[in-house]
């Protein structure tokens, strides 16, 4: 039993979750990362814009944005650390009137006050210099060079790898259902009755905060779920951006965006529309209307032919519109990380720190590790290699001439890699390699995946999914049902 | 890295890749064909009811039969087949090309030839491509993966299914699923008419008493995990009727919407490509933009029927033989699509050999009447008995043809 005591349980293993336990982990204390998926980003930390957002949105008075602002400069150490797809890119305001040059007047002053560097305000010359495929009525903007994109998902991944190479406990598929206090333990249980005791618990449950708070009887909010939905416009999109294009900020989002995503893809959203369900990520016909005209306002030569998939993504966000990060004033050894809507992902270092401090003050002895080591294996991916490295990869690991994958370029061996690394779910491979994620979106390589992974992992292919539970790929063989054609058995 | 060269680089193992192939060996050429997967044929290995091989071997085939008479050939002849191998790049070198070949053993493989065919092929169209809103569960499946999953891997796709798409593709897995023990609900389909032949119809829905919803279009998928039903909406003169919107539950929804050539790596060498096809715009000897590189298949335009590509693969083959000696094009004109044509390949033509047209129209019509002008004057005609555009149409001018016609120029093709 004694692998089930704890000196800190997080909750959550979304990016938030993930980078406190990466945090912890470089400490001498026991800690275990609970997730109710079967994989971690599985939730709010799998389906956003993937932005590092450059400072400028809200001046210091939010603790979003001084986070913000920290949690940026930390990104280039993490890079290397971690290997995670990540490039400051620098992003782009654009403006068009003089109304909304106002707006980007007070957006700089914000970043002057957040002590952004290199931000800059632009004419129209400068602008259309900068991005020459905006649209030409823009008047000028904003440049902010140390804005960014990452891969949203394989940062979760690699801060989840560093940190579990560090001591920590991953457990998945452990929602945390109930918990009681006794003899400075928390007593946490599982929906499956599993349990673990733990002296300090942190909530970063994401969009489920408000009810993890509850189980805990500790302070009572709301999360309000608000929806955001995205464009996926394949590679060799002729209208994408150097840039993040962004629009002038509008009174509850950002706006629509143009965002040339890391790996190549263009993405255009999201949208920002408050609802109730925690779990409805439906797109709907008239967003992508809307999304295409808003975006296509920035560069006119979008074009919806060139979509290869949408998605959507909630913000879990609070009625104060700031992130909640501090202990429990209601129950004793408990954290709050609540609320982290948008820039959480650019925040989650600097929240990590913060929480750390938090933990420090309030009495956890936290002492160095000597044997902490921040890195992690950089994983080879064919794509980022010239033909003369794929050869020498192949003679190393011959799985690395068997392209699964044609349409983002993803060998058999970086497969293997995912499914070895715990991530056994379409969705899981799909996150760490990209393998479906391109513009067959899973056409031709789905059925090797599967067997690769039903071969790694001894699963029946019939058991494996999507991404947990009931999303089951195919859950029968022929002959399971009555057979009309008796060619039909193979 | 291993280098090695060819006369000819042919690149994709299936209907298209092999034909083409034999033609140019047959002409005493050194030719090579990668295929990624671990045996030739490509598509063929997937489809296994019968209908092929009807017009060039004059009996019905099974797609893998269609493919072992091929491979066969292949065999026996003396053409280099590098299995299991990817091509990942080609570029253009001095007078000739260089493409690098992927594979677990000897690596990466680089091949200086002096021509490439491509012939790797088409992709589905997805869920993406044409913008089902909804919910993102499992149960999702393109035509083509259903198709793998239940005849190569055993696998029952789904219990309950509805099936997007009424061309042949979707009409066959109607059946497929049927045959498993899945209970197929419906058939909906965007078009006024079916897509796929009338014998499809008759044996993949009617004898299993599926609907079949035409005008009709998929609208929203529900469910969370697993898809647990769809919403489908009629449509008159082209507008979705949302308050005539009923919803089918079921499990499992395949996608059966079209196909696209497979045209990326052509992309990346720089091959310009036809909007209405797909794939890339060739000249009278199916030669692209750049010299010494060659299409065919359903790479240069998807095809209803694997005779036809085996035919313009063999021609395409004859015609890469034909450069390998030195034969160029003198003198050619353009074909331009005309009314109610909506492609028209290849997009040139010589008065000084027979040339052979594919095409699709835009129209279903009975008795239509196909045109052929050159400066506004009538060089050719011909009745069709009926006519629609999931079906290809083709005709030929021969060198006897073209010394009747005086009118030299582009020519425009169109039906009435
Ligand atoms: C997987 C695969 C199997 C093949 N099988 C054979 C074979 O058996 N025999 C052979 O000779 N060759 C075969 N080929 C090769 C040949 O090129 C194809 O058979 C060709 O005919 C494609 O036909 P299709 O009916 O699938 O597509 P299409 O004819 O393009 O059918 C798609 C239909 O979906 C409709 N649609 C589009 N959007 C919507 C919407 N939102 N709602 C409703 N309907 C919509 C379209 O109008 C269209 O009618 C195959 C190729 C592949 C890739
Ligand atoms: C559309 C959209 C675009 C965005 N764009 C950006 C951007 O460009 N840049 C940026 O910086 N930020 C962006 N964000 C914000 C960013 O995505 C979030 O701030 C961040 O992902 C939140 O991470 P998290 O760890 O708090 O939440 P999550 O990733 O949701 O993690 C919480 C985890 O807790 C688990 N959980 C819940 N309840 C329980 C339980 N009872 N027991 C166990 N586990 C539980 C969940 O399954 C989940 O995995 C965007 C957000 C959205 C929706």
């Amino acid at each position: 039993m004694k692998e089930n005591i704890f000196d800190v349980a997080i909750i959550g293993g979304g990016v938030a979750g993930a980078a406190i336990a990466r945090k912890l982990s470089s400490y001498d204390c026991t800690v275990s990362l609970l997730e109710k998926e079967c994989d971690v980003s599985f939730g709010v930390s799998k389906a956003n814009s993937g932005i590092i957002h450059g400072g400028f949105h809200h001046g210091p008075g939010y603790l979003k944005s001084r986070l913000e602002v920290q949690g940026n400069r930390m990104f280039d150490q993490l890079e290397e650390e971690l290997h995670f797809p990540f490039k400051r890119c620098g992003i782009v305001v654009a403006a068009f009137s003089e109304e909304e040059m106002k707006t980007v007047q007070q957006l700089y002053r914000n970043g002057e006050a957040n002590k952004i560097v290199g931000l800059e305000l632009c004419n129209r010359a400068r602008i259309l210099e900068l991005e020459p495929k905006l649209n030409r009525d823009v008047v000028g903007g904003l440049y902010a060079p140390a804005g960014g994109i990452i891969e949203p998902y394989r940062f979760v991944f690699s801060l989840v790898e560093s940190a579990v190479k560090n001591g920590v406990q991953l457990r998945t598929e452990f929602e945390v259902v109930t918990a009681e206090r006794t003899n400075g333990y928390y007593d946490i249980r599982s929906s499956t009755g599993d349990k673990i005791l733990s002296k300090w618990v942190i909530n970063a449950a994401g969009l489920f905060a408000d009810r993890v708070s509850a189980v805990f009887k500790a302070e009572e909010f709301r999360i309000i779920p608000r929806k955001g939905e995205e464009f996926l416009l394949g590679r060799n999109c002729s209208s994408r951006p150097n840039h993040v294009i962004f629009p002038v900020p509008g009174a509850v989002s950002k706006g629509i965006l143009v965002i040339p995503t890391v790996e190549g893809t263009t993405m255009i959203g999201p949208t920002a529309r408050e609802q109730e369900s925690k779990d409805d990520f439906s797109t709907t016909e008239e967003n992508l209307n809307q999304v295409f005209s808003s975006a296509r306002r920035l560069i006119p030569s979008l074009s919806q032919r060139e979509i290869i998939t949408s998605f959507a993504g909630l913000r879990p966000a609070l009625k104060s519109g700031d992130f909640y990060i501090g202990i429990s004033g209601k129950r004793p050894n408990f954290v709050q990380v609540a609320g982290i809507q948008s820039p959480g992902l650019t925040a989650v270092p600097a929240i990590a720190e913060y929480v750390k401090d938090l933990l420090k003050k309030d009495g956890l002895v936290l002492t160095e590790k000597i044997d902490y080591d921040p890195a992690i294996p950089d994983q080879p991916r064919i794509r980022y290699a010239d033909n003369n490295e794929i050869d020498s990869l192949v003679k190393k690991n011959p799985a690395f001439g068997r392209v699964v994958c044609r349409c983002e370029s993803v060998s058999e061996a970086e497969i293997v890699a995912a499914v070895r690394n715990g991530h056994t779910t379409l969705d899981g491979v799909k996150f760490y390699t990209r393998a479906q994620m391109g513009k067959c979106q899973g056409g031709f390589c789905t059925d090797r995946i599967v067997k690769i992974i039903s071969r790694e992992t001894g699963m029946d292919i019939v058991s494996i999914t999507k991404r947990g539970r009931g999303t089951y790929l195919a859950r029968n063989k022929i002959g399971d049902f009555e057979v009309k054609d008796e060619n039909s058995i193979v | 890295m291993k280098t090695v060269s060819f006369d000819t680089l042919v690149i994709g193992g299936g209907a298209s890749g092999m034909a083409a192939a034999l033609a140019v060996a047959e002409e005493g050429w050194k030719v090579a064909i990668v295929e990624r997967e671990e045996s030739l044929g490509g598509i063929l290995h997937q489809c296994i009811h019968n209908g092929f091989g009807l017009h060039y071997f004059k009996e019905e085939l099974s797609g893998p039969e269609y493919a072992e008479r091929f491979s066969e050939m292949v065999e026996s002849s003396n053409i280099s087949v590098y299995l299991n191998m990817t091509i990942m790049d080609i570029v253009k070198e001095g007078d000739g090309l260089t493409a690098f070949g992927l594979s677990m053993d000897p690596g990466m493989v680089r091949f200086k030839v002096r021509t490439v065919v491509f012939a790797n092929g088409c992709r589905e169209r997805n869920r993406g491509n044409i913008g089902i809103p909804g919910t993102r569960p499992s149960g999702v499946f393109t035509a083509g993966l259903a198709q793998r999953l239940v005849n190569l891997e055993g696998l029952v796709p789904g219990k309950e299914c509805v099936i997007v798409g009424s061309g042949d593709i979707g009409l066959i897995m109607a059946r497929r699923m049927s045959w498993i023990g899945a209970h197929v609900k419906a058939v909906v389909e965007i078009q006024p008419n079916p897509a796929g032949l009338t014998r499809n119809i008759v044996q993949c829905l009617n004898d299993f008493d599926i609907p079949l919803y035409l005008s009709h279009v998929v609208g929203n998928i529900k469910g969370k995990d697993r898809v647990e039903g769809v919403d489908v909406i009629p449509l008159e003169n082209g507008i979705q009727q949302r308050d005539k919107m009923f919803s089918i539950d079921c499990d499992t929804l395949l996608l059966a919407v079209g196909l696209v050539p497979d045209n990326e790596l052509a992309r990346k060498i720089g091959v310009a490509l036809n909007q209405e096809t797909g794939g890339p715009v060739v000249d009278s000897t199916l030669m692209t933009g750049i010299e010494g590189v060659f299409a065919c298949g359903n790479l240069l335009h998807v095809h209803d029927l694997v005779d036809f590509v085996t035919e313009e693969s063999f021609r395409c083959g004859t015609f890469v033989s034909g450069f390998l000696k030195g034969k160029r094009p003198e003198k050619q004109y353009k074909t331009n699509p005309g009314k109610n044509v909506k492609y028209i390949v290849p997009n040139h033509y010589e008065r000084i050999r027979e040339n052979r047209f594919y095409m699709r129209t835009l129209i279903v019509k009975n008795n239509a009447l196909l045109s052929v002008k050159v400066k506004g004057t009538e060089i050719y005609s011909k009745k069709l008995r009926h006519i629609q555009p999931s079906e290809m149409i083709q005709f030929s001018l021969t060198e006897e043809d073209f010394k009747l016609i005086k009118e030299e120029g582009p020519m425009e093709v169109s039906i009435e």
